[in-house]
């Protein structure tokens, strides 16, 4: 008995964490629009492919850009600094990516540092992924 | 309404998650394979963020007061932010700590031990003697090859670092 209220329990739970979870390229594209004040046609693919490619002195003075590490195609899996496999970040090439908004700002928080050494603002955020999600 | 229904149903969630999480252990030691090998210990957020970019190193390689110097500097993670909320980096070093080299978990942690000065708390695995010794035969050009990239990189040449496995038997240096 308590061994179904349990389960029960966790089956609610499940539903409740799925729907929580359920973000998508164009869910975010219209938080992050929304968050700058534009209308979500107001968000620039080619900015985004800008964004992506810019590259910019990092903190040791070596260049470092998104494409450095996610390499010039983003439907391509790319390496970290110390090798390690990054499936790839167009969601064309990977459905998982862009369905999870705390991941999707632990992400841009960590690499807009490295790459422009400051926060990203929302107006880019949703560029980027305006162009991600498109890209083929 | 509905905001409100779907607000009481979050807090509910995270309520009873965060429940879950405390009642259950955060890692699990399964016996010790010897001193290449190490005991099949996981914790799922340490699994899951340190993997991001490099293999998940063992909690065995470094001290205590290695990790806690190493989780309280995550922004600025061997020239990377690796920053993670509070909950997510307390959960890790709990982690971290409850099985490093000085918390008698494994033999390789104590053989980390045996050749650490006292008071030292390095930030690198690559900087332990114990490291050092173990690959003194390994030159420079090898270290800098292509798929190898850096010593960090543990599972380029042990086949089964992920699995905590790093007996000689299991070691393939690319030639390359």
């Amino acid at each position: 008995m308590i061994k179904h209220l349990l389960y029960g329990g966790l089956a609610v739970l499940g539903m409740a964490s799925a729907v929580a979870a359920a973000d998508s390229p164009a869910s975010l594209m219209a938080q992050y629009a929304q968050q700058a004040g534009v209308p979500v046609s107001g968000l620039s693919a080619s900015r985004g492919a800008a964004l992506y490619r810019t590259e910019h002195p990092g903190r040791d003075g070596q260049a470092v850009s998104c494409a450095g590490c996610h390499t010039a195609n983003p439907a391509q899996a790319g390496r970290s600094r110390v090798g390690k496999r990054i499936e790839p970040l167009a969601p064309v090439a990977n459905p998982q990516r862009f369905t999870d908004a705390t991941k999707v700002e632990k992400w841009f928080r960590r690499n807009c540092q490295d790459v422009l050494q400051r926060e990203c603002s929302a107006q880019e955020k949703g560029d980027f992924i305006a162009w991600l999600s498109q890209a083929r | 309404m509905n905001y409100l229904l779907r607000g009481i149903g979050v807090v509910t969630a995270v309520g009873v998650a965060s429940l879950l999480a405390f009642s259950l252990p955060s890692g699990d030691a399964h016996g010790d394979g010897g001193g290449n090998v190490l005991p099949r210990t996981t914790n799922k957020a340490w699994q899951q963020e340190c993997a991001s970019c490099h293999i998940a190193y063992s909690p065995a390689f470094l001290p205590k007061a290695s990790w806690r110097r190493l989780m309280g500097g995550l922004d600025q993670h061997f020239g990377e932010n690796a920053s993670l909320d509070p909950a997510t980096q307390a959960d890790i070093l709990r982690f971290l700590e409850a099985n490093a080299a000085d918390s008698g978990t494994s033999r390789m942690g104590s053989r980390v031990m045996q050749s650490m000065g006292a008071n030292q708390a390095p930030l690198r695995v690559t900087e332990t003697r114990w490291f050092v010794r173990k690959h003194d035969e390994v030159s420079k050009p090898v270290w800098s090859r292509k798929s190898i990239g850096s010593a960090a990189n543990c599972a380029a040449c042990h086949r089964q670092a992920e699995q905590g496995v790093f007996d000689e038997d299991t070691v393939r240096i690319p030639k390359q």
